[in-house]
C-alpha cells in the first residue's frame, strides 16, 4: 500500500482501517490507576531552583479529557510547570515548590501522597524520546507495569492496544522483540507515548513531544493527541503556535519577564487566544511577534 | 562573506575520460606544535607498550633455566614444589589453584559489597554524602595493602573462625566446604579471600560507580515518571546500563586479587596445593603464585628461576583476564567509560 493510499483511507494513525480495528477490549490492569480522565487544577503553583524563583503563583485548570497547550517563549517556566503537576521537579537538587496541585481534588504533594502513586496516574513524555535501550519494543510498552509493580492477565493485548494508540502498531507488529532503542527518532517517541499509555493513566504530560521529529512523525503524534481526547486529560508543552492552535482545546500562555519568575499571562480556549486574546502580549506571541 | 564565497567558488571540473567518482586525497599538515606534542604523547604510549615487553621479556629470559630443565608442560600441571631433591621437581599447578581460588573468593565477595556501594553513592546519596562516601572509599584504595594483611592475620583471621565452622557444618557436603577433622580452621583460602576482598572493593567500586553516574538521565526519568520506585528504575535503567562496567569492574578487581601479595604471603602457609587432594577452601592451607615469589625470594639460583617462570605465568594470566575483560566491555553500551 503506497502513502498516497494510506491518506485516501479513513484509517487511524496506525494504519488500520477504522472498521477493521480489533475488537480487543480494554486490557484490565489489576492495581492501577482508576478509568478515565482526571481534571488537574493548580493553585497557587510556584517553583524554586535553589534560592531563584523561577514561577509564580500559577493557577490554572487542565479540565478531564481536554487538551491542555501551554505556550511561551522559552525560560518562561512552562517545563518547569509540568513537571510539578506529575512530582518530577522535586528530583531536581536543590528544587522546591509551593501551592498545590490538585489531581481530581485531591492534593499530590499531601503528607502520605507517593510521588510513585501520583507518576503512575500522571504519565509522561519527554522531549527528547527516551526508550529503555536494553528493551525489546514489547519490554519497554510493558516497562510501566514492571516499575509500578502492576500485573495484567492480557499483557499481549495490553502491549497491542497501547501501540495502537500511539500509532505505532502497524511499523513494529512484525517486530515486537526487536530492540527499542533501533527504532528511528519519530518511532522511539510514538513507543515512549505508547509505554505512558499502557500504565492507563487518567493524564498524559507531554513536553514538547514533537520538538525532535520530522514533520510526518509530528502529524502522528498530533493524530494520537487528537484521539486520546476524552479518553486521557492531556497538557502539552509546545513552542509550535500552529501545533498549540491545532490539538488543543484550552491554552495557557507563561510569559516571564527578565530575571523575574515566570507567570501565566492570559488562559482561555485556544480559539479564543489565538483570535482575541484579552492581552497584548498573548496576540503578540501567538502571531509571532516575539519569543 | 557572501561575495567572497562567489570568488572562492571552484572552476567547473574538466571533463575526465575516468567513468564515475574517485575520491580525492585530502592531506592535513599538522602545525609544529601539533608534531611535538603529538612525538611526546606517542613516545609517552609507546613507553608503556616497551615497558610492558621488557618485564615480559626479562621474566622469560630468566625462567629459560627452570622450564628448560622442567619441560613447559610438566612445569604447568606439577603440583608439589621441590628443590631438595635431584633432579628439582617444581611446578606452577598448586600456585595457580590458589591464585585462582583466592581471588574467586575475593571477587564473589567484592563485587555485590562493591556494586551496592556505588549505587548507595551514585543514586542514594545526596551531593554532600556523595563527596563524603566517595573520600571513605578512596581512602580504603589509600591503605597499604601490607596493613591489610596485618589486620587480616591478626585480628579479622580469628574472628572469621566461626564463620568457616558453620559453613563446613552447613554445606560441608559441597566439596569446597568441607573440611577435615581438627583442622585448623585459620590461614585458610577463604580469609585470605576475605582479606583481598577489602582490598579490591575500591576499585571494583570506582569503575561502577564512575558508569552508573553516567547513566543518561532522560532513561532515568523515564522510569521513575513511570511510577517507578527508585529501586524499579535502578534495576530497568541504571544496572543494565552499568553492565559492562560492573563485568569490567571486577574484572579489574580479580586481575588484583590474582597479583595480590603481601596480605596472601601472610595469610597463608604457601604450601602448594590442589583440587582433588587436599584443597579445602575453609582450612588452613594454600599458596598463591605471588604469595609463594615474596616468600621464597632470596633462594638459590635455580628456585629463583623456577618463581620467574610462575612469575611469567601469572604475568600472562592477568594480562589475558584483563583483555578480555576491555573485550567484555568495549561491546557494552557503558563500556566507553571504563578505563581498563
Amino acid at each position: 500500500m503506497t502513502d498516497l493510499d494510506e491518506r485516501a483511507l479513513p484509517m487511524t494513525d496506525s494504519g488500520i482501517l477504522l472498521a477493521e480495528r480489533p475488537s480487543v477490549g480494554r486490557a484490565t490492569i489489576i492495581g492501577g490507576p482508576p478509568p478515565g480522565a482526571a481534571t488537574l487544577e493548580a493553585k497557587g503553583a510556584c517553583a524554586w531552583f535553589g534560592e531563584r524563583l523561577v514561577l509564580e503563583g500559577v493557577d490554572l485548570i487542565m479540565p478531564a479529557g481536554q487538551v491542555t497547550a501551554l505556550i511561551g517563549p522559552s525560560g518562561c517556566g512552562k517545563s518547569t510547570f509540568l513537571r510539578l503537576l506529575n512530582r518530577m521537579h522535586e528530583l531536581i537538587p536543590g528544587a522546591a515548590l509551593d501551592g498545590e496541585i490538585l489531581l481530581d481534588g485531591d492534593d499530590i504533594y499531601a503528607t502520605g501522597t507517593r510521588a510513585q502513586q501520583v507518576r503512575m496516574r500522571i504519565g509522561m513524555v519527554f522531549q527528547k524520546p527516551n526508550p529503555f535501550p536494553a528493551m525489546s519494543i514489547r519490554e519497554n510498552v510493558l516497562a510501566g507495569l514492571k516499575l509500578a509493580r502492576l500485573k495484567c492477565d492480557e499483557k499481549d493485548d495490553l502491549v497491542e492496544q497501547s501501540l495502537i494508540r500511539a500509532g505505532l502498531w502497524k511499523e513494529v507488529r512484525d517486530r515486537l522483540d526487536s530492540a527499542g532503542g533501533a527504532l528511528s527518532g519519530g518511532q522511539q517517541q510514538r513507543l515512549c507515548i505508547a509505554r505512558s499509555l499502557a500504565v492507563q493513566p487518567n493524564v498524559l504530560l507531554m513536553d514538547e513531544p514533537c520538538s525532535a521529529l520530522d514533520p510526518t512523525s509530528t502529524r502522528r503524534v498530533e493524530e494520537t493527541i487528537d484521539e486520546l481526547r476524552g479518553e486521557v486529560t492531556v497538557v502539552i508543552v509546545t513552542h509550535n503556535m500552529q501545533q498549540a492552535n491545532r490539538v488543543s482545546d484550552s491554552c495557557a500562555f507563561f510569559l516571564a519577564a527578565e530575571n523575574q519568575p515566570g507567570v501565566v499571562v492570559e488562559q482561555g480556549p485556544t480559539r479564543k487566544m489565538f483570535e482575541n486574546p484579552d492581552d497584548p502580549r498573548t496576540l503578540d506571541y501567538v502571531e509571532g511577534r516575539f519569543g | 562573506m557572501s561575495e567572497t564565497a562567489v570568488d572562492d567558488a571552484p572552476a567547473p571540473i574538466p571533463a575526465s575520460p575516468k567513468v564515475g567518482p574517485t575520491p580525492r586525497i585530502v592531506t592535513e599538515v599538522p602545525s609544529a606544535v601539533d608534531r611535538r606534542f603529538n612525538a611526546v604523547t606517542m613516545g609517552a604510549g609507546i613507553s608503556v607498550l616497551v615497558l610492558l615487553l621488557l618485564v615480559g621479556g626479562f621474566l622469560l629470559i630468566q625462567s629459560s633455566d627452570a622450564i628448560s630443565q622442567t619441560g613447559i608442560l610438566r612445569f604447568l600441571t606439577r603440583t608439589e614444589w621441590r628443590t631438595d631433591v635431584q633432579p628439582p621437581a617444581i611446578g606452577v599447578f598448586g600456585l595457580l589453584t590458589g591464585t585462582v581460588l583466592v581471588a574467586l573468593v575475593a571477587v564473589f565477595f567484592a563485587v555485590p559489597l562493591s556494586v551496592f556501594c556505588a549505587l548507595a553513592i551514585t543514586e542514594y546519596s545526596t551531593a554532600r554524602r556523595r563527596k563524603w562516601l566517595i573520600g571513605v572509599v578512596d581512602l580504603l584504595a589509600a591503605v597499604p595493602s601490607l596493613l591489610f594483611g596485618l589486620w587480616g592475620f591478626l585480628f579479622l583471621s580469628d574472628k572469621m573462625v566461626p564463620i568457616s565452622r558453620w559453613l563446613s557444618d552447613n554445606l560441608g557436603f559441597i566439596p569446597f566446604f568441607h573440611t577435615e577433622q581438627n583442622a585448623s580452621l585459620t590461614g585458610s583460602i577463604f580469609i585470605a579471600g576475605v582479606v583481598v576482598a577489602l582490598m579490591v572493593l575500591p576499585i571494583i567500586t570506582s569503575v561502577t560507580r564512575e558508569v552508573f553516574s553516567q547513566t543518561p538521565a532522560g532513561e532515568k526519568e523515564a522510569a521513575l515518571a513511570l511510577g517507578g520506585t527508585r529501586w524499579g528504575m535502578i534495576r530497568a535503567v541504571v544496572l543494565p546500563y552499568g553492565r559492562g562496567g560492573i563485568i569490567g569492574g571486577s574484572m579489574l578487581g580479580l586481575g588484583r586479587a590474582l597479583g595480590e601479595t603481601i596480605a596472601v604471603a601472610l595469610l597463608l602457609p604457601q604450601v602448594p596445593q590442589r583440587i582433588g587432594d587436599s584443597i579445602h577452601i575453609l582450612q588452613n592451607g594454600g599458596a598463591t603464585v605471588s604469595g609463594f615469589i615474596a616468600n621464597r625470594a632470596g633462594a638459590d639460583s635455580f628456585t629463583v628461576s623456577g618463581l620467574m617462570a610462575a612469575g611469567l605465568v601469572l604475568f600472562i594470566i592477568t594480562l589475558a583476564t584483563n583483555m578480555v575483560a576491555s573485550v567484555v566491555v568495549s561491546k557494552s553500551r557503558s563500556g566507553a567509560g571504563v578505563d581498563l
